[in-house]
C-alpha cells in the first residue's frame, strides 16, 4: 500500500517475542505473520492514544482470540507534578492547581483541598452558612455536570451515538450556571480556604430554580434513549462484573462499590459542609455491573435535583450573609468585582487602599503575596465526588506554603479494578467496564 | 519535621537585604498524645490492645490531632497491625499510601502514612511508617488490602520507598526509564525561567517567595 | 508542511501562472472546508473541544463533526491538554503518521507553553515536538475560542500557495526569521 517503510508500521525481535506495530491498512499483513508465528498468545496495545479509552490511558491486553486473558493498565501519560507545584505556592493558590486535577469535577478537588486547609486552621466551624450553601450547590451541580459527560461519553464509546449530544447539552445548561455564578464554565477555583470567592449574583436563585426545572425534563426524555433498551442492556447487563468483596479489598468507592448494594455514601455517613441538613437518597443497585452503575448515575441526577433545590430555598433566606469566614488574617482581602478589563479588584476596594488606608494596603500585599500561615500537621479530609471518595492528605509544617499535599483520588483506585472486572471477558467488554468505572485520567496521574 | 523555622523567604541566594532571612519561627506540631483520646479513637486503641498483646512494643507514637488518630508503627510490625485491623477491628478498606518526605528527620526521612475506613463502625484512622533514607523498605501491604498496589507503585516512583513484598513494584507515573524521585524534596521542581523581551520570570522554585 | 515533497497528489502535477493560483484557490476551499480532526485530547482541553463539538458550539457546521480516530485519516491535530513527558513520543508518533498535508493546534496554555505547570513532568510547549500552526491560548478557552482559531486555520489554508510559489514563500519568510530580532534580544517598554 505505500510507497515507503513505515518508520512505525514493523515488526522486530524483542526478549518478549515478536511485535508488530499495526497503524491502519495493513491488517492483513499482521494477519500473515501471525499465522506463521510459532505462538498463540497474542498482545494487543491499545492506547494512550484512543478514541475508546476516556482519555490517555494505555490498555495492554493478551488476547485469545476474541477473549481477554489479561488486561493491564498503562498511566502516567498526563503526570503533571500538580501535587509538587502546589508546594511553591501559597495555601490559596494551590486551589487554582488543585482544580485541574479531575477536570470533570473540578470544585470537589477544591472543596477537598479547601476543607483539609480549614481543618488545619481549626476553622471548619467558621465558615459561614452562606458559603456551606453554595459549596453545597456548586458541588451537586458539577456532579449532575460530571456525570453528564460520564454517560455521553460512555454510551459514545459502545456506540450509541445520540445520548453524547444530548447529554452534553444538558452539560451547557449547567456550565451557564457556573459561569453565572463563578465567571468560568471550568476549573474556576472557586472555592477558596475560609468559603468561596465571591458572593452570588442577583438574579440566581431564579436562575437555578428555572434550571432545575428544565434539567428535570431533560433527564426524563434522555433516560428514554437507554433505560430499558434492549441493545444497551445486551452491551452492559452482566459485563464488568465486580462484587462487594472485591471492590472492598481493592479500595473502590463510588457509583461501582454502590452498585454491589453498599449504601457508602460519604455524605451520609460522614457529612461535610453541611450535607446533614439535605433530604436525599443514596442511590444503589445490586447487580454489580455496568448497566447497575449507569442506572445509579442517571438516579444520582435525580437526587442532586433535590439538593440543589433545597440549596435554592435556603439561599432565598440568607441574602446580604457572608461568604468568607470572619477572620481578617485569612479571609482573602478584596471583593472582586467586574471592571472595564474584565473580572478583579473592586474598585471601591482599590480605592481604599490606594487613597485612605495604609493598613489595609498592607494586610492586602500580606495577605495576596505571603498568605496565611497554617499551624502544623496532617489532616485527612474527603467528600464524595462523582467517582468515589477523594481525600486530601493535606501536611503543613507551619508556613505559608503547603509542606506535602497528597490527593487519594478515586479514579486512580477505581481504575486498578480494570483488571479484575475484564481478565475472561471480550474485547469489547472493556470499553463498557472502563466507561462504567468512568476514569478521569486527570485525576488519576495528577 | 523539625520544631524551628529558619528565615522568612524560600529561594537562598537571591539578594534577600531584609533581615528576615534571620528569623527562627518554633513551629512544633503535635507530639505523642496521652489518654483519654477522646471520641472513638479510645475504643480502637482499646480494641487494638486486646487484638494484639504486643501493641505497645508495635506502636511509635500515637497522635491525637484536629479530631483524626494517627499510630506511627515500627515497619517489622506494619503488616501484623495491618491485619488486626483488618480482621479484628473491621477496617475494611484501605484509601492508599501517601508518602511524605521530611528531609530534617534524620535516620526517618520517608514517611508512608496509610489512611484506612472502617464501613462497619464508620471509622478512620491513620497509620504512619517512617523509613531512613539508607535503607527505605517498608513491607508491602498487597497482601492485605488488594487496591494497595497501584498507591504503592505511585509512592515508590515518587518517593524511592522500596515495599518488600510487592508483585511489580515499578514506576507508575513517570516514564519508565525516569532516573530520580521526584516528589522528594531534594529533587528540583524543574522548570524553566520564561524569557520575554529582555526580562527573565524565574521558574517558582527560584523565585524569592516566602516560606 | 514545509519543504518534504510529497510524491503523489496535487502537488506533482501542477500547472503554472495564472491557472495555478486558480488551482491554489480551489485546493485551499477544498481542504479548509472538511478538515478532519484526530482525536488528541489530552484533559480540560478537551471536554472544552468535545463541548465545541456537541450540539451548542456546533463544530458539524465547518464539515468538522468526525473526529477521526486514526490519524491516516485526520488532517487536523488539536492538541488539547497538557503534554507530559511521557506522552510527547506518543504524539510525535501521531503527528509522524499523519498523512500531509496536516495542520496542528495548540489548544490551552498548557499546549502552547507549558501553562502553569512549569515543572519536570510537562513538555514546556507543543512546538518542542511538533510544528504548530495556531496557538491557541486560554485555561481552557472556550469552545467560541477554539472556532475562532479554527476560522483563522481555515484562512490560513485558503492563502497556502503550491508548488513554485509555496517554494518562493518559504524562502521569504524564511528570509524574514534570519534577519528578525531574537527573542532574547527584544526590548520591552521598560528598557
Amino acid at each position: 500500500m505505500s510507497t515507503y517503510a513505515d518508520p512505525y508500521a514493523s515488526s522486530r525481535e524483542t526478549t518478549e517475542g515478536t511485535v508488530f506495530s499495526v497503524t491502519g491498512g495493513d491488517w492483513d499483513s499482521l494477519v500473515t505473520e501471525i499465522g506463521q508465528a510459532k505462538e498463540e498468545r497474542v498482545v494487543v496495545n491499545m492506547g494512550p492514544q484512543h478514541p475508546s479509552t476516556h482519555g490517555v490511558l494505555r490498555l495492554v491486553l493478551e488476547l485469545e482470540g476474541e477473549t481477554v486473558t489479561e488486561v493491564r493498565c498503562g498511566i502516567g501519560y498526563l503526570h503533571t507534578g500538580i501535587e509538587k507545584n502546589i508546594e511553591f505556592r501559597n495555601w490559596t493558590q494551590a486551589t487554582t492547581f488543585v482544580t485541574r486535577m479531575d477536570y470533570l469535577a473540578p470544585l470537589f478537588n477544591e472543596a477537598a483541598y479547601c476543607l483539609g486547609v480549614e481543618k488545619l486552621l481549626g476553622i471548619t466551624g467558621d465558615v459561614p452558612e452562606k458559603a456551606d450553601v453554595i459549596r453545597v450547590m456548586m458541588m451537586e451541580f458539577n456532579r449532575i455536570s460530571s456525570h453528564m459527560v460520564a454517560l455521553g461519553t460512555g454510551a459514545l464509546e459502545l456506540g450509541a451515538l445520540s445520548p453524547m449530544i444530548f447529554c452534553f447539552r444538558e452539560r451547557e445548561k449547567v456550565l451557564d450556571i457556573f459561569e453565572f455564578i463563578s465567571g468560568l464554565r471550568m476549573n474556576m477555583a472557586y472555592i477558596r480556604p475560609g468559603g468561596v470567592a465571591q458572593d452570588l449574583p442577583a438574579g440566581t436563585v431564579e436562575k437555578v430554580l428555572a434550571t432545575v426545572k428544565d434539567l428535570r425534563q431533560s433527564f426524563k426524555d434522555n433516560e428514554k434513549l437507554l433505560v430499558g433498551n434492549s441493545i444497551w442492556m445486551k452491551r452492559t447487563e452482566g459485563i464488568g462484573y465486580l462484587d462487594l468483596a472485591g471492590a472492598t479489598t481493592l479500595g473502590v468507592t463510588g457509583p461501582v462499590i454502590r452498585a454491589t448494594g453498599l449504601p457508602l455514601d460519604l455524605r451520609k455517613i460522614q457529612p461535610y459542609s453541611g450535607y446533614e441538613n439535605y433530604k436525599f437518597d443514596v442511590v444503589t443497585a445490586d447487580t454489580c455491573d455496568v448497566y447497575g452503575r449507569f442506572l445509579i448515575r442517571i438516579n444520582e441526577l435525580e437526587q442532586s435535583l433535590r439538593i440543589i433545590e433545597q440549596c435554592a430555598q435556603k439561599l432565598k433566606s440568607l441574602e446580604g450573609a457572608p461568604v468568607m469566614v470572619a477572620d481578617k488574617k485569612i479571609a482573602w482581602p478584596a471583593q472582586l468585582a467586574i471592571g472595564a478589563d474584565g473580572m478583579g479588584n473592586s474598585l471601591n476596594h482599590i480605592r481604599e487602599i490606594m487613597g485612605t488606608s495604609m493598613e489595609s494596603l498592607i494586610h492586602h500585599f500580606k495577605l495576596v503575596t505571603e498568605g496565611f500561615r497554617v499551624p502544623a500537621g496532617q489532616v485527612y479530609s474527603a467528600v464524595e465526588s462523582p467517582r468515589g471518595e477523594l481525600g486530601a492528605h493535606v501536611v503543613s509544617d507551619g508556613g505559608t506554603r503547603p509542606y506535602r499535599v497528597h490527593f487519594r483520588e478515586p479514579s486512580f483506585n477505581n481504575l486498578q479494578s480494570t483488571s479484575a472486572m475484564c481478565e475472561g471477558s471480550m474485547v469489547a467488554d472493556i470499553i463498557g467496564a472502563v466507561a462504567s468505572i468512568d476514569p478521569v485520567m486527570g485525576g488519576v496521574d495528577r | 519535621m523539625s520544631d524551628e523555622q529558619h528565615g522568612m523567604f524560600g529561594a537562598a541566594g537571591t539578594g534577600d537585604t531584609s533581615g528576615y532571612g534571620g528569623l527562627v519561627r518554633a513551629t512544633a506540631s503535635a507530639g505523642s498524645s496521652q489518654r483519654p483520646f477522646g471520641g472513638y479513637f479510645d475504643q480502637v486503641a482499646d480494641d487494638l490492645e486486646r487484638a494484639y498483646p504486643d501493641f505497645a512494643d508495635a506502636i511509635e507514637r500515637v497522635v491525637v490531632d484536629r479530631g483524626e488518630l494517627t499510630l506511627h508503627i515500627k515497619r517489622e510490625r506494619l503488616v501484623e497491625v495491618a491485619l488486626i485491623l483488618r480482621d479484628k477491628l473491621k477496617f475494611e478498606m484501605s484509601m492508599g499510601v501517601s508518602g511524605v518526605h521530611y528531609p530534617e528527620d534524620s535516620n526517618r526521612e520517608l514517611h508512608a502514612v496509610y489512611h484506612l475506613l472502617s464501613v462497619t463502625n464508620n471509622q478512620r484512622i491513620r497509620l504512619e511508617v517512617s523509613v531512613p533514607d539508607v535503607d527505605p523498605h517498608i513491607p508491602s501491604l498487597v497482601e492485605v488490602w488488594a487496591g494497595s498496589n497501584w498507591n504503592e507503585r505511585e509512592t515508590f516512583d515518587m518517593f524511592g520507598i522500596i515495599f518488600d513484598g510487592h508483585p511489580g513494584l515499578t514506576r507508575i507515573l513517570m516514564p519508565d526509564d525516569w532516573q530520580g524521585h521526584p516528589q522528594r524534596k531534594d529533587y528540583a521542581l524543574g522548570g524553566i525561567g520564561v524569557e520575554y523581551k529582555g526580562a527573565v520570570t524565574p521558574p517558582p522554585s527560584d523565585r524569592r517567595s516566602y516560606k | 508542511m514545509a519543504s518534504r515533497r510529497p510524491r503523489v497528489g496535487l502537488e506533482e502535477k501542477l500547472p503554472s501562472g495564472i491557472v495555478l493560483t486558480s488551482v491554489e484557490k480551489l485546493a485551499g476551499y477544498m481542504r479548509k472546508n472538511s478538515l478532519w480532526p484526530a482525536t488528541f485530547g489530552l484533559a480540560c482541553c478537551a471536554i472544552e473541544m468535545m463541548a465545541a463539538g456537541a450540539g451548542r458550539y456546533d463544530l458539524a457546521r465547518f464539515g468538522m463533526e468526525v473526529f477521526r480516530a486514526s490519524p491516516r485519516q485526520a488532517d487536523l491535530m488539536i492538541v488539547a491538554g497538557r503534554v507530559s513527558n511521557k506522552m510527547a513520543p506518543v504524539l510525535r508518533q501521531i503527528y509522524d503518521q499523519m498523512a500531509a498535508p496536516k495542520w496542528v493546534i495548540a489548544m490551552g496554555a498548557c499546549a502552547s507553553s507549558g501553562g502553569m505547570f512549569n515543572n519536570y513532568a510537562i513538555v514546556q510547549g507543543v512546538d518542542h515536538v511538533v510544528p504548530v500552526d495556531i496557538y491557541l491560548p486560554g485555561c481552557p478557552p472556550r469552545p467560541e475560542m477554539l472556532m475562532d482559531a479554527i476560522l483563522k486555520l481555515h484562512d490560513q489554508i485558503y492563502d497556502e500557495k503550491l508548488g513554485p510559489n509555496r517554494e518562493k514563500v518559504i524562502k521569504e519568510v524564511e528570509a524574514a526569521a534570519m534577519a528578525a530580532v531574537p527573542t532574547h534580544q527584544l526590548k520591552g517598554l521598560l528598557a
